[in-house]
Formats: C-alpha cells, structure tokens, sequence
C-alpha cells in the first residue's frame, strides 16, 4: 500500500496551530500596533540595525522562519480542508494552489533569511 | 457514486434542499465558520512577516520602506483587526482541543474539558506575557 502523505500535513497543522495560539497575539501586538505607534516599546526597537542583527543571529533567524513556515502550513491546510464548506470540491487544483502557495512562501523565506547573512 | 443532480424521477425532478449559505442556518456551524476563517489571519501574518524579512534582505532603504507601511493608519487599522482575530484563534484552538486530542487520564480519572481548555488558555497568557518579557528586555 501506498504510504499517506496526509500526517505530514495535519503534523504542520497542528504545529502552526499551537505556535500561532501560542504567539500570535502577541506578535500581531509587538510587531503591528505596539512598535510602529511607538506605544510600551520604542520605535527602535525594530530600526535596521537591529533587525538585522536580530536575522543574523542563528537563534533570530530559526525563530522568524518557524514563524513565517508554520503559520503559513497551518493555514493552507485549514484553507483547503474549509473549501469543501464553500461547496468547492477540490480537487488536485486547489491542493496545488493551497500547498504549493504554502511552499512558495517557506522558500521565499528560507532564502531572504539566508541572504541576510550570519 | 451519487446520483446525478438533475435526474428525472417519475416526469418530475425531485426537491433537493438548497446548500447556500448552510452554515447561518445555526449558531454552532457560525462559530465553526469564523474558527475556521482565522486561518486567513494566520495567512495575513504569515505574508506580512514574509514580506518584512524580504525587505530587510535587500538592504536598509527596502527595510524603512516595509517599517513606514507598518506605521501608515491603514496598517494599524488591519493589525488591530488581525490582533482580534488571533485571539480569536488562540481561543478556538484550545476550545477544541479537548476533542482533538487524545482523552488525558490522571490518577485513572479521564481529565475534563473544561480543565484541559483552562491549561490551553492558561499557557496562551503565559506565553504572551513571556514573549512580551522578552520584546521588553530586548529594548534599545
């Protein structure tokens, strides 16, 4: 028989989905709100220099593209198991276009966190 | 295989109740509905940061540039949405998490769902405060 991929899939579901619920208030707040209004942290704290330090850094750069990989697996995956409700009934197209955008988007990562350089 | 949609039964075709908009018929596949629509959110994020990370690899100028839309009022504006729905996903994740993960024994007393949600939501303020901690630290 055949081996499923499907685990792979529901593994980096659920693994973005604990991270985000975990995290991503308080990253949309940091990120979003509190440092580009300059409100309980400073404005600086996300000016070039730093951030880019922040990228260069072994642990900066694991953290930001956990970030960035498993957010998007989670919500592809949810993206395209929801499409059923929506009276879609994907096919190999919308697995493509769900996956393949999550894809797109780990690489493009991986490789900006790459060219920032160590 | 299903029946194809439009058959003839008897010189006439036989009701089919329609799907559109099945999910507002009742409250309960409304909250499934909005939980599963915070993967949008998750999405946004996910593109925003990504786009933040593309900038800050071609240079200082592409940087300030993703910084200065950060500040415009239309991005607040969208994060304070997404910040809503985020806390919305953190706490429909551990809402359900009872039921998707599998039954938790203590002491040969299977742990309730209340408890097990409390814990998820009880580690999502910790975790917040934490990563909040270390924002503070990390201060210029």
């Amino acid at each position: 028989m055949k081996r499923s991929n499907a685990p792979i899939f529901w593994g980096l579901f659920g693994a973005g989905g604990m991270l985000s619920a975990l995290l991503g208030p308080m990253l949309v707040f940091i990120t979003g709100i509190a440092v580009p209004l300059g409100f309980l942290l400073p404005r600086e704290q996300m000016s070039y220099p730093r951030m880019l330090a922040f990228a260069q850094h072994w642990a900066g750069k694991s953290f930001v593209f956990v970030v960035i990989a498993l957010f998007i697996w989670h919500a592809a995956h949810r993206i395209f198991h929801s499409l059923h409700d929506f009276g879609i009934h994907g096919g190999t197209l919308a697995k493509l276009l769900c996956y393949g955008g999550a894809l797109v988007v780990t690489l493009l990562a991986l490789w900006s966190l790459l060219a920032v350089g160590f | 295989m299903s029946q194809p949609r439009n058959e003839v039964v008897g010189g006439r075709r036989p009701y089919r109740r329609s799907m559109t908009g099945w999910w507002r018929r009742d409250p309960f596949f409304v909250r499934y509905m909005i939980r599963e629509a915070t993967a949008l959110v998750v999405a946004a994020y996910s593109i925003v940061l990504l786009a933040g990370v593309l900038s800050l690899a071609q240079g200082e100028a592409a940087w300030n540039a993703w910084l200065a839309a950060m500040r415009s009022p239309i991005s607040i504006a969208l994060n304070l949405l997404m910040l809503v729905g985020m806390i919305y996903h953190s706490y429909s994740w551990f809402e359900i998490m009872p039921k998707t993960m599998p039954a938790m024994f203590v002491g040969g007393k299977r742990v309730t769902a209340a408890t097990i949600t409390m814990f998820g939501l009880v580690a999502a303020v910790a975790a917040a405060l934490a990563l909040f901690a270390a924002a503070w630290v990390l201060r210029p």
